[in-house]
């Protein structure tokens, strides 16, 4: 099965390039990032990433059913990709090189509809490869031709439409401090993806009571939306036991088995997961029931990327993803901080690909468009990741009260921020959201992203509730 | 005139005030924060940017060692350093340096902010307890992601912990002293790094201060870590972590409660990490009880 390690060549005038294997060449063809360096697995100049990505766009994209990056043996997410694989979807593509899979998408031929036929012929390493030699301008390209359409309460990724996750965290779980932030975010228009709390404190009861608090505020205001504590999947099984009201199932994924089994799952318990969910029967219009989130440098930061590159272990794991039948998978990008993905510029471009690759593998894509303090980025950096992603078609992008998240002290897109994409890309919500919106007045004219100058009166009582306290 | 009004009107209303901003009381989220159109007003705009410049800063700012060498030898203390050479009643401390040659550096090379270079380890082997006669606890102050957070707390903190050591040793025996090991400060270093220091200097109990990654309105937080029987290549589940040490966090006199604590539990069970941990965690149990009966409320619902 696998090819001779010399086969990885390249020459170029009177030099040869030799590469030990296709996840070398892989890892060498990848645009430059920290995280690479760190592992050892970068290129060691510019000229041989250069070369590595002809090297790679020659290769028949058939070589990636037949050289595997992590062996079949060893690894249930292989296991997944290899036997998911459709052979008679691929049987489009199968005559392609890497490099001409590029011109092809690129091309007219490459239609929503037909994308959408190829999906699950294409695995996550044709994906990754494909995308090390686009350029940010084909990554977007394509991601807008790639339609991924899911559903709960409202309806996710229509295109031209762009929707917010309303992030109230907060660093003591305060019940009263997490209403006051959803509050704000519901009166800018923010939460039609879900409202998601990241818990301070990690447990089932602490999962529990935040599903409760939520779900009132959902029924009460008659929101049609969903929600979900991003605790531990284990953790909301437990929760969904003991009754509580649970529409989404979180959890982080990885591209490896040894990933996933340092965030304490396997692929059975997410299935578990996802039947346990469905059984509670919660979705109105729909019965996508799992929230993923991903990034780069998990796999590494676990020390579970078995000598591959960030973006192709990135990759894999939306073959976990699309497993279950996600609303939502978020790539949350700049996280993670320097050591993976150095500065503003490294950030934007493996947000890109991330985007491009889920949507290339019919996942409902959005991304944390995010940075830390010690990451030489800024809000500078976030607004043109935003708009980028915006023209690209991202599903979704997260919504915090000015750009501060006070819980996990970083910087993500504000509830400010959605409307600005809105504005500028004529961007809409799920259409069941912006019709409440319409309703509750929270917009004055929803058309045009023309916010109500005061007070909603659906609203204004809670708000004197708590003013007289 | 009519013209004049109605451009009158243009510029009182070209920013939109939120009457929910009085929430502010209950958060420190940035809720309520108006808006210019749809965008955020500018007085809110530039007090972000000088929130970030701050916790950029905090990252890049060198740490001034001849600064906090001087602040940390005029505490007052009667803590017993043994095998010192000089002045008796100054705190003696010696600064080291990891393998990392920059912040650009530090900042991609996590793994070299976990080691000393040469140099360093030759001068922390001169300063060694020997080894039938370990210090009861070595003391490492590293610059970390916040070098102001050092600055700033470190002296202070080290002021009362110092203190209470004096006043309660940790051992059950009243009269034994505490050992204290010369205070190490660390530049461009990582927390792990303290094992090396402690295995070094043959010190039964490390204590690291670290500044920790600057959050947007907490530039000067810093962190507490402490690993039993350092040495090198220990991971986090060996230690205990009491993080947010600062005026507007956890105040110093709570975080040498807390870590003086740890200490004399270290010292009787011969053991940090995951096992001390675990008693934490039952008392977070407790409080979620309390939690649970007051889960609804809050101004949405009621």
């Amino acid at each position: 099965m696998q090819r001779q390690s010399a086969s990885y060549k390249y020459i170029l005038g009177q030099r040869t390039f030799e590469f030990n294997d296709l996840k070398d060449l892989m890892a060498k063809a990848t645009p430059a990032r920290s995280g690479d360096r760190l592992a050892g697995v970068a290129a060691e100049n510019s000229e041989q990433r250069a070369v590595a990505q002809m090297l790679l766009a020659d290769l028949p994209l058939k070589t990636f059913l037949q050289d595997l990056l992590i062996p079949y043996e060893e690894d249930e997410v292989t296991r997944l990709i290899v036997d998911e694989h459709d052979l008679v979807a691929f049987s489009l593509i199968s005559h392609l090189t890497v490099g001409d899979f590029r011109n092809w998408l690129l091309s007219d031929l490459a239609t929503p509809k037909v994308l959408a036929q190829v999906r699950p012929g294409i695995t996550p390493e044709m994906a990754a490869a494909v995308s090390k030699i686009m350029r940010n301008q084909d990554l977007i390209l394509v991601a807008k031709k790639c339609h991924v359409i899911t559903a709960f309460r409202n309806t996710v990724g229509l295109p031209g439409h762009m929707s917010t996750r309303l992030q109230p965290n907060h660093p003591t779980d305060d019940v009263t401090g997490i209403a006051a932030s959803l509050l704000d975010g519901l009166l800018y228009g923010s939460g039609d993806a879900v409202l998601g709390i990241n818990p301070a404190t990690d447990n089932v009861a602490q999962a529990t009571k935040l599903m409760q608090l939520m779900d009132e505020v959902i029924d009460k205001y008659k929101i049609p939306t969903q929600s979900c504590v991003l605790t531990h999947v284990t953790n909301t099984l437990e929760a969904i036991e003991l009754g509580a009201p649970v529409d989404l199932v979180f959890q982080s994924i990885g591209g490896t088995q040894a990933t996933n089994s340092s965030f304490g799952f396997d692929l059975s318990i997410l299935a578990e997961a996802e039947q346990a969910a469905l059984s509670l029967n919660r979705g109105t219009i729909g019965n996508n029931v799992m929230y993923f989130e991903t990034g780069q440098g998990s796999a590494l930061s676990a020390n579970a990327h078995h000598g591959l590159d960030l973006q192709t272990c990135e990759t894999r794991a939306y073959a976990v993803a699309r497993k279950f039948n996600p609303l939502l998978v978020n790539t949350v990008v700049g996280f993670i901080g320097p050591e993976y993905l150095f500065d503003g510029k490294e950030i934007i471009r493996a947000g890109l690909e991330d985007h491009f690759c889920g949507k290339l593998l019919g996942l409902p894509m959005g991304c944390d468009v995010c940075y830390t303090n010690h990451a030489d980025a800024d809000q500078n950096d976030m607004d043109n990741l935003l708009t980028l992603l915006g023209v690209a078609g991202c599903t979704f992008i997260m919504g915090i009260p000015g750009s501060d998240d006070i819980m996990l002290n970083y910087q993500t897109t504000s509830f400010h921020d959605a409307l600005y994409a809105r504005k500028v890309l004529g961007l809409d919500p799920a259409p069941e959201f912006k019709h409440w919106l319409d309703q509750m007045n929270i917009f004055d004219d929803v058309h045009n992203f023309v916010l109500n100058d005061s007070l909603p009166n659906a609203f204004s009582a809670s708000l004197n509730n708590i003013l007289e306290q | 005139m009519s013209e004049l009004l109605l451009q009158e009107e243009l510029v009182v209303k070209h920013t939109v005030d939120n009457s929910w901003h009085v929430l502010r009381q209950y958060t420190a989220a940035r809720i309520g924060l108006g808006r210019a159109g749809i965008s955020v007003p500018t007085k809110h705009l530039l007090d972000f940017q000088l929130a970030h410049a701050q916790a950029q800063d905090a990252v890049h700012l060198p740490l001034n060692i001849e600064q906090l060498k001087d602040d940390i030898e005029r505490l007052k203390t009667d803590i017993e350093q043994p095998y010192k050479a000089d002045d008796a009643s100054a705190i003696h401390s010696l600064a080291v340096h990891s393998q990392v040659n920059d912040r650009a550096h530090y900042l991609q090379r996590p793994d070299l902010g976990r080691r000393l270079d040469a140099d360093s380890a030759d001068l922390l082997k001169r300063s060694a307890a020997p080894a039938e006669e370990p210090y009861d606890l070595a003391i490492v102050i590293i610059d970390g992601l916040s070098s102001f957070a050092i600055q700033k707390n470190a002296p202070p903190l080290l002021q009362l912990l110092t203190q209470r050591l004096t006043q309660q040793p940790l051992s059950d025996d009243k009269d034994e002293t505490c050992r204290l090991a010369p205070i190490v400060i660390v530049q461009q270093g990582r927390v792990a790094i303290g094992d090396e220091v402690g295995e070094l200097l043959n010190a039964k109990l490390v204590l690291v201060f670290v500044g920790e990654r600057p959050g947007l309105s907490s530039p000067d937080s810093l962190g507490l870590y402490l690993t039993w029987g350092p040495k090198v290549g220990l991971t986090d589940e060996s230690r205990n972590c009491i993080s947010n040490v600062r005026p507007q966090g956890l105040v110093y006199q709570e975080a040498v409660n807390k870590v003086y604590y740890l200490l004399s539990q270290a010292h009787q069970r011969k053991l940090t990490g995951v096992n001390l941990k675990e008693r934490s965690q039952q008392i977070e149990g407790s409080l979620l009880e309390d939690g649970k009966e007051q889960r609804n409320k809050n101004f949405l619902i009621s």
